[in-house]
C-alpha cells in the first residue's frame, strides 16, 4: 500500500485549472516534497487530500482510503498543517493542542502524555499556559506542527510550513521535521516554495507548475538532470548571446531569468574562455561570468523557463494592502 | 462520542466568551441605554394600567439581546472561516452536524447569560417581576422565571440558527453589516419589543405574526410579568417550530457549504 496515491487529480475553478491530472505515489514512511512558486496549485491539491475540497475528476487515497468516499478514515489517518494559521488565539498553546486531541477522541491520560511529548518536541513545554495571542510568529507555526502530531497521525500534510519565517526559526523547524520523520516514521507530504527547504528535506520531489507535475526524481537525479554545471552570465546583449551559445553544441540548455542567462554544460570551468572569446568576437560586452553546482532553482528554471517567486506570505501582503489603502486616504 | 465531540467545541465557545470580556460589556451597552433612557419615557400601555412601561419595555429588551447575541453565533463562524479555525475542525474526524450543534450550544448558553444579565440589570430600574401572574406568588414567580429560561432557550435556537444559515453562505464579514441592519433591526422594531402588537397598521401585522421573535417576546412577558397578548401555550409551539425549522436550516446550509 502507498500512503499517498492519486490518478488524474484534477480540480478546477470555473475556467483555472488549479490542479491539472496530477499522479503521484508516496511511499509510507517518505518525506515527499512538493515544490513550486505560489498559485501553482499545492494548496489545492493538500485541500483534495485532506477532504476538504472535493476533485472535480481523477482519483486520490490516503493510507488506503478513497478521499471522497471515506472521509472519516482518511481524516483519522491524517494530520495538516495548513499555510495559513489555523489556531485560535484566545486559548492557550495546551488548551488548542487538547481541543485537537479531543477532536481525534483521545482518553484524558493520553492527551496529557501526548501534549506534554509534542510541546517537548518543538521547545514550547514553557510557553503551554500562555494564550497563543502572546505567541510570536515562529512559535505558532511550531504549535501548529506539534498539534499535526497529537494523534500520531500516519500522514502529516506540511503546506508551507516555514513561510514568512526567519532564517533560524526555519532551520528549527526543518530539524523538527527532520526528527519526526525518521524518530516517529510519520510519512510527510510538504508543499513549498522554497529551493533549499525542498533540497534539505525531501527524499524526492515533485516539481509542479501551472498545476501539472514537470518532474518527478530525488533532489540528486533531478539536479543531474541539469547537467554537470551552470553557468550564469550578464551581458550587455542577451539577444545576440542566446542565438551564439546555441551554435555550441556542449550547451545542454539555455534559459534567461532576469537579465541573467544560465547554461547547462559539462566540466565548465574549461568552457568559459570559450564563452569569452566568441563573445568578444560577435562585439558583445559579457559584464560578469561565473559557474556554480546546479541547485533546484535551476531545475525549475530549466523546465518552465521562470524563476520561483520569492513571495511574502499572505499576512504581509494584507499588511501592505491595509497600509497602502491608508495612504491613499490621506 | 459525536456527544463529546460537540461538549469540546462548546467548550471553546465558552473560553473565548469569558475571554473576550470587552465584547461582553460592549453588548450590554445598547441594551442597558434602552431600558435606561426609553424606559423613562412616560408611555402608557393600554391594559397593563398597573405595570410601568419599563416593566413593559424589559422583555423586549430581553429578547433584544438575545436576538443580537445569538446572531452572533454565526458572527462566530465566519470569525473561524476569516482566521482559519474552521479548517482545524473540518479536518478532524467529525460530522458535520456535530460541528453545527456545537457551536449553536455555545452560541445559546452565550445568549442565555446574556439574557440573565439584562433581566438582572433591569431590576434596579424598575422592572416589576411579577412570574406568571400579574401578581406576585412565590409559585407564579418560580414557574415564571422557570419558564422564561425556556423562552430565553427557544429565542436563542431560532436565531443561532438563522445566524448559522446566513454565516454558511457568507465567505466573509461583509455581508453582515447588510444582515444586521437589513434583517436583524426590522425583526426587532416589528416584534412588539417597544410597543403593543395593536399600535402596527393592519398591513404590517402579518410581517409582525410570522416574526418568531413576537412570540418570544410576548411568551417572556407572561413568564416575567404575567402579561402576555397571546396565549403562553401558543407562543411555545410556535417558537418549538420555528427554532426546529432554523437549526435544521442552519445544520443544512453548513454542510452544503465547503471549506474553501
Amino acid at each position: 500500500m502507498k500512503a499517498i496515491k492519486t490518478e488524474g487529480l484534477t480540480r478546477r475553478f470555473g475556467s483555472l485549472v488549479a490542479v491539472d491530472k496530477v499522479s503521484i505515489e508516496v511511499e509510507e514512511g517518505e518525506l515527499f516534497g512538493m515544490l513550486g512558486p505560489n498559485g501553482a496549485g499545492k494548496t489545492t491539491l493538500v485541500k483534495m487530500l485532506s477532504t476538504l475540497l472535493k476533485p472535480t475528476s481523477g482519483y486520490a487515497e490516503v493510507w488506503g482510503n478513497d478521499v471522497t468516499l471515506k472521509k472519516d478514515e482518511v481524516r483519522r489517518c491524517i494530520g495538516v498543517v495548513f499555510q495559513d494559521p489555523s489556531i485560535d488565539d484566545k486559548l492557550t498553546g495546551k488548551e488548542n493542542l487538547d481541543f485537537h486531541a479531543r477532536m481525534y477522541g483521545m482518553k484524558k491520560e493520553l492527551r496529557e502524555k501526548r501534549i506534554t511529548e509534542v510541546l517537548d518536541l518543538v521547545d514550547l513545554s514553557e510557553k503551554a499556559n500562555v494564550q497563543l495571542e502572546a505567541y510570536s510568529g515562529g512559535m505558532q507555526r511550531r504549535l501548529e506542527i506539534a498539534r499535526g502530531l497529537m494523534h500520531r497521525p500516519k500522514v502529516l500534510f506540511l503546506d508551507e510550513p516555514t513561510l514568512g519565517l526567519d532564517v533560524q526559526t526555519r532551520r528549527h523547524i526543518w530539524d523538527y521535521i527532520e526528527t519526526l520523520n525518521r524518530k516517529e516514521g510519520v510519512t510527510v507530504f510538504l508543499m513549498t516554495h522554497y529551493m533549499e527547504e525542498a533540497d534539505y528535506l525531501c527524499g524526492k520531489i515533485a516539481i509542479i507548475d501551472k498545476g501539472k507535475i514537470i518532474a518527478l526524481d530525488t533532489p540528486q537525479n533531478l539536479k543531474r538532470l541539469i547537467g554537470a554545471d551552470v553557468i550564469s552570465i550578464e551581458a550587455d546583449s542577451d539577444r545576440g548571446l542566446v542565438d551564439l551559445l546555441r551554435n555550441f553544441r556542449w550547451v545542454e540548455w539555455v534559459a534567461e531569468e532576469d537579465g541573467v542567462l544560465k547554461l547547462g554544460v559539462k566540466d565548465g570551468k574549461t568552457r568559459i574562455p570559450e564563452i569569452v572569446m566568441a563573445a568578444h568576437e560577435a562585439a558583445i560586452t559579457i559584464k560578469a561570468i561565473s559557474l556554480h553546482e546546479p541547485d533546484l532553482e535551476d531545475v525549475f528554471l530549466k523546465f518552465t523557463g521562470g524563476k520561483i517567486r520569492e513571495e511574502e506570505g499572505d499576512h504581509k501582503q494584507y499588511i501592505k494592502q491595509i497600509v497602502r489603502a491608508m495612504r491613499r486616504k490621506r | 462520542m459525536e456527544f463529546s465531540l460537540g461538549y469540546t467545541l462548546w467548550l471553546r465557545e465558552m473560553k473565548r466568551f469569558f475571554r473576550l470580556k470587552s465584547r461582553f460589556i460592549g453588548s450590554l451597552g445598547m441594551p442597558l441605554f434602552f431600558l435606561i433612557f426609553l424606559g423613562m419615557a412616560p408611555i402608557n400601555i393600554p391594559g397593563n394600567s398597573e405595570g410601568s412601561y419599563i416593566s413593559f419595555l424589559a422583555p423586549g429588551i430581553i429578547g433584544m439581546i438575545l436576538l443580537f447575541a445569538s446572531m452572533g453565533a454565526g458572527v462566530s463562524l465566519l470569525w473561524d472561516k476569516e482566521f482559519g479555525f474552521l479548517k482545524e475542525i473540518m479536518v478532524a474526524p467529525v460530522k458535520r452536524h456535530t460541528i453545527v450543534m456545537g457551536k449553536t450550544a455555545g452560541g445559546v448558553t452565550t445568549a442565555l447569560i446574556q439574557g440573565l444579565v439584562v433581566l438582572v440589570l433591569a431590576l434596579p430600574l424598575g422592572l416589576k417581576l411579577t412570574g406568571i401572574y400579574p401578581q406576585f406568588t412565590i409559585l407564579g414567580f418560580s414557574l415564571g422565571f422557570l419558564a422564561s429560561i425556556g423562552f430565553m432557550l427557544l429565542i436563542g435556537f431560532t436565531f443561532v440558527g438563522m445566524g448559522v444559515s446566513f454565516a454558511s453562505r457568507m465567505k466573509d464579514f461583509h455581508g453582515f453589516q447588510l444582515i444586521w441592519n437589513f434583517i436583524l433591526f426590522p425583526v426587532f422594531l416589528l416584534s412588539g419589543a417597544l410597543f403593543p402588537l395593536e399600535t402596527f397598521p393592519d398591513w404590517l401585522q402579518y410581517v409582525v405574526y410570522i416574526n418568531p421573535l413576537t412570540y418570544g417576546v410576548d411568551g417572556l412577558r407572561g413568564c416575567l410579568i404575567g402579561v402576555s397578548q397571546m396565549p403562553l401555550i401558543l407562543d411555545l409551539a410556535v417558537l418549538v417550530a420555528s427554532s426546529a425549522i432554523m437549526i435544521f436550516i442552519g445544520a443544512y446550509l453548513f454542510n452544503e457549504a465547503q471549506v474553501d
